[in-house]
């Protein structure tokens, strides 16, 4: 009945010499030299130190300021993203002007400043990128969290879903699409958000599989726990480093996928400025030596999704604790 | 543990919390050809035992015996295959999952990893203050002041809240275990392996506030580990387990004392023994090869393949958990031959062939053909020329 220590049985077992000792476990001095950190703080300082992240994520941060000051910036420099200059916005053949001070980047085909459409542009790409990452993650994180953690029947058809989707050519979709409802910002944003959830789905999918047959999972479980609170009480905070990991990546990623589709004109409608659409038409300038046309929007595209990757990669290191090598 | 002999045989209904009848659980595995049957795990294969109030079933068993699923079977988080789970006079096993919610308060578990059943990415607050948040009983500082109070009972300081389970030590983590399956005031707490993963040391410390807890609270558990000195101190009644089947069920102190099973007796002697001389005395039986697979077990007694007294009858007829050798209705046994008292098992070597021996049964169970056990071999087979003694 009692659990009392039997020091008077015949065999002096390890278990009853361990009773005797009855130290409690010393409780920590009041005094914290050592500040208890979270994984997230870890990994906070590990990005911190990370140089190509700090650089990557200032770019970032001038981009945005950027794309969020593009009408003071046009009001500033004096020309609208879709004003033209016919007269000094374009040459005798009625072509691009290079880059002067009048215009800092030159003009496009139709005369109008190439710099305030870039700085446009940024808003668009900016937005459908985080848009469209959104939408992607979160239906991921729905669909990878119900057929991990319910399995059976809701999984098979997830997975059988998600394997469709990956075997569909993605442009081939996006341009029937774009065929049947007109273009728009919306449909972009929901083409390549839709279309994209099937990466975030499998990561989480598999995760979520491992994670389930933790014993926290269980005691969850044994405590009486719906599933929906499993899964987002105590499995969605697990899942949520590759999330963000992915969500950075798939970022830059979205960007290029909108700046495709606009370059092949199912994408954003013109006149609104946009990268993918300003590249499309200079290519067509660009042997003619128009160079600028083409460089510009490239320039910016290229800058915009390397930072966002290389901030990614970062990322990536900062939250798995067995790479990189500083420990702080 | 003393009041073992008082025990009545016949215990009255309302002394018995739980009841397990006939528990079978397998799990099937995928099959190893397009056009074979499923094959499937015999993890827990017709289990029946009794715990009363207040007391502790400790439950001892090689890794994979199946000990692990028949904790989990019985707080339902498996779904059984066959068998009754009876539950403070309420039958649980076939209920859903949502029917099984409120009970939940009453059947609660602690689990052996402190590190795997703690949510790293939580803090031990919001971890201990889950049962009221599931169960809607309490929220903001009352939810607050008694998770502390929960913190404190279990020698947990309560300034630690706001921690991640990272920052506690193994034995800590335990008491946040504890102080977990505690929230409820639960009648059963299922300790699977509680504290296989910790230091000696700490072990203690743990068992000994499980034990106050117990007086406290008038808890039961069921005590799942591997170790046996632990489980003869914590335990009023073990029930040793072998590939899925219970083989033997004593009051602690007569299991140690007078085991019936061979496996038992197998098990106690490979209990390290810390006076030198007394080690040396002692015979330790090896068992002979690994444990069989429990996806096909062995016929008949599943443990004859290793038992050193095996017979002809250990592979035809499987044995039933029954009182041997005029042992109290307390002290059963599933075994044709069993020991007795100062037996040597060093002394014995099977009376049947190795390659008989091997015999697999198709993973149905055999039909129960009855029969006493003295009716067709001795209870005692001649030694064999030549065993070392």
């Amino acid at each position: 009945m009692s659990m009392i220590p039997d020091l008077t049985g015949g065999e002096e077992t390890e278990s009853a010499a361990a009773v005797a000792v009855e130290a409690r476990e010393p409780v920590p001095a009041a005094r914290k030299v050592i500040q208890g950190r979270s994984p997230w703080q870890l990994a906070w300082e590990r990005l911190r130190k990370d140089r190509a992240a700090v650089i990557a994520a200032a770019t970032i941060a001038a981009i945005v300021i950027m794309a969020l000051m593009a009408p003071l910036i046009a009001a500033w420099i004096g020309h609208g993203p879709n004003q033209q200059f016919i007269d000094i916005g374009e040459n005798a053949n009625g072509g691009p002007v290079p880059p002067s001070s009048i215009f800092w980047l030159g003009t496009d085909s139709s005369g109008r400043d190439l710099f305030v459409r870039i700085v446009y542009g940024a808003r668009v790409s900016l937005s459908v990128g985080v848009l469209a990452t959104m939408i992607s993650i979160a239906l991921g994180v729905a669909f990878g969290l119900a057929a991990g953690y319910l399995g059976g029947v809701v999984d098979a058809v997830i997975a059988r879903l998600i394997d469709v989707m990956l075997a569909v050519p993605f442009l081939v979709i996006a341009i029937s699409v774009a065929e049947i409802w007109r273009p728009s910002f919306l449909l972009v944003i929901l083409i390549v958000g839709l279309l994209s959830f099937t990466y975030p789905a499998r990561i989480v999918r598999g995760q979520v599989i491992s994670l389930k047959e933790k014993e926290y999972v269980q005691a969850a479980r044994a405590l009486g726990a719906r599933p929906l609170r499993i899964m987002f009480v105590d499995l969605l905070p697990n899942v949520t480093a590759p999330i963000i990991v992915y969500a950075s990546l798939l970022i830059p990623a979205s960007i290029v996928l909108e700046a495709t589709l606009s370059f092949l004109a199912v994408g954003i409608p013109p006149p609104t400025a946009d990268w993918g659409q300003m590249i499309s038409d200079a290519s067509g300038y660009y042997q003619y030596g128009y160079w600028w046309y083409l460089l510009f929007p490239s320039l910016a595209l290229v800058i915009t999704t390397l930072a966002f990757n290389i901030l990614g990669d970062s990322v990536r290191d900062a939250l798995d604790p067995r790479g990189g090598g500083v420990y702080v | 543990m003393n009041d073992v002999n008082l025990a009545p045989a016949a215990a009255a209904d309302d002394d018995v919390l739980l009841q397990v009848e006939n528990l079978v659980k397998y799990f099937p595995v995928k099959s190893t050809g397009f056009f074979k049957p499923r094959d499937n795990v015999h993890a827990v294969d017709d289990v029946s035992f009794t715990v009363r109030r207040g007391q502790t079933f400790g439950i001892v068993g090689e890794t994979g015996c199946g000990k692990s699923t028949l904790g989990r079977s019985i707080t339902r988080l498996h779904d059984i295959t066959s068998g009754r789970i009876v539950f403070d006079g309420q039958d649980i096993s076939r209920i859903s999952q949502r029917r099984m919610r409120p009970l939940r308060r009453e059947i609660q578990m602690i689990f052996q990893d402190p590190m795997g059943s703690l949510n790293p990415r939580r803090r031990v607050g919001s971890i201990i203050g889950d049962p009221f948040a599931i169960h809607k009983i309490a929220s903001g500082a009352d939810r607050k002041r008694r998770v502390q109070e929960l913190m404190e009972r279990v020698g947990l300081n309560p300034e630690h809240f706001n921690r991640f389970p990272a920052e506690f030590s193994g034995g800590q983590r335990q008491r946040i275990g504890v102080a977990r399956a505690l929230a409820f005031r639960p009648k059963l707490i299922v300790c699977d392996e509680p504290v296989s993963a910790l230091d000696v040391s700490i072990q203690a410390q743990v068992i000994n506030l499980l034990a106050d807890l117990q007086k406290e609270f008038g808890l039961t558990y069921i005590f799942i580990a591997h170790d046996l000195s632990v489980v003869r101190h914590v335990s009023d009644t073990v029930g040793v387990m072998y590939l899925g089947k219970m083989t033997e069920i004593a009051p602690s102190d007569e299991l140690f004392t007078v085991p019936r099973h061979p496996y038992t007796g197998a098990l106690l002697s490979a209990v390290p023994v810390p006076d030198p001389d007394q080690s040396d005395e002692r015979h330790q039986i090896v068992l002979v090869g690994d444990v069989p697979s429990p996806i096909l077990p062995p016929s008949g007694c599943r443990f004859h393949p290793r038992c050193p007294k095996a017979a002809q009858v250990c592979v035809t007829e499987e044995p039933k958990l029954e009182s041997r050798l005029g042992d109290g209705d307390e002290h059963t046994a599933a075994c044709h031959l069993p020991m007795v008292q100062g037996e040597d098992l060093a002394d014995f070597r099977p009376t049947i062939g190795a390659a008989e021996r091997v015999i697999e049964s198709s993973g149905i169970l055999a039909p129960e053909t009855g029969g006493a056990v003295d009716d067709g071999v001795g209870a005692e087979p001649a030694p064999r020329e030549g065993s070392k003694s």
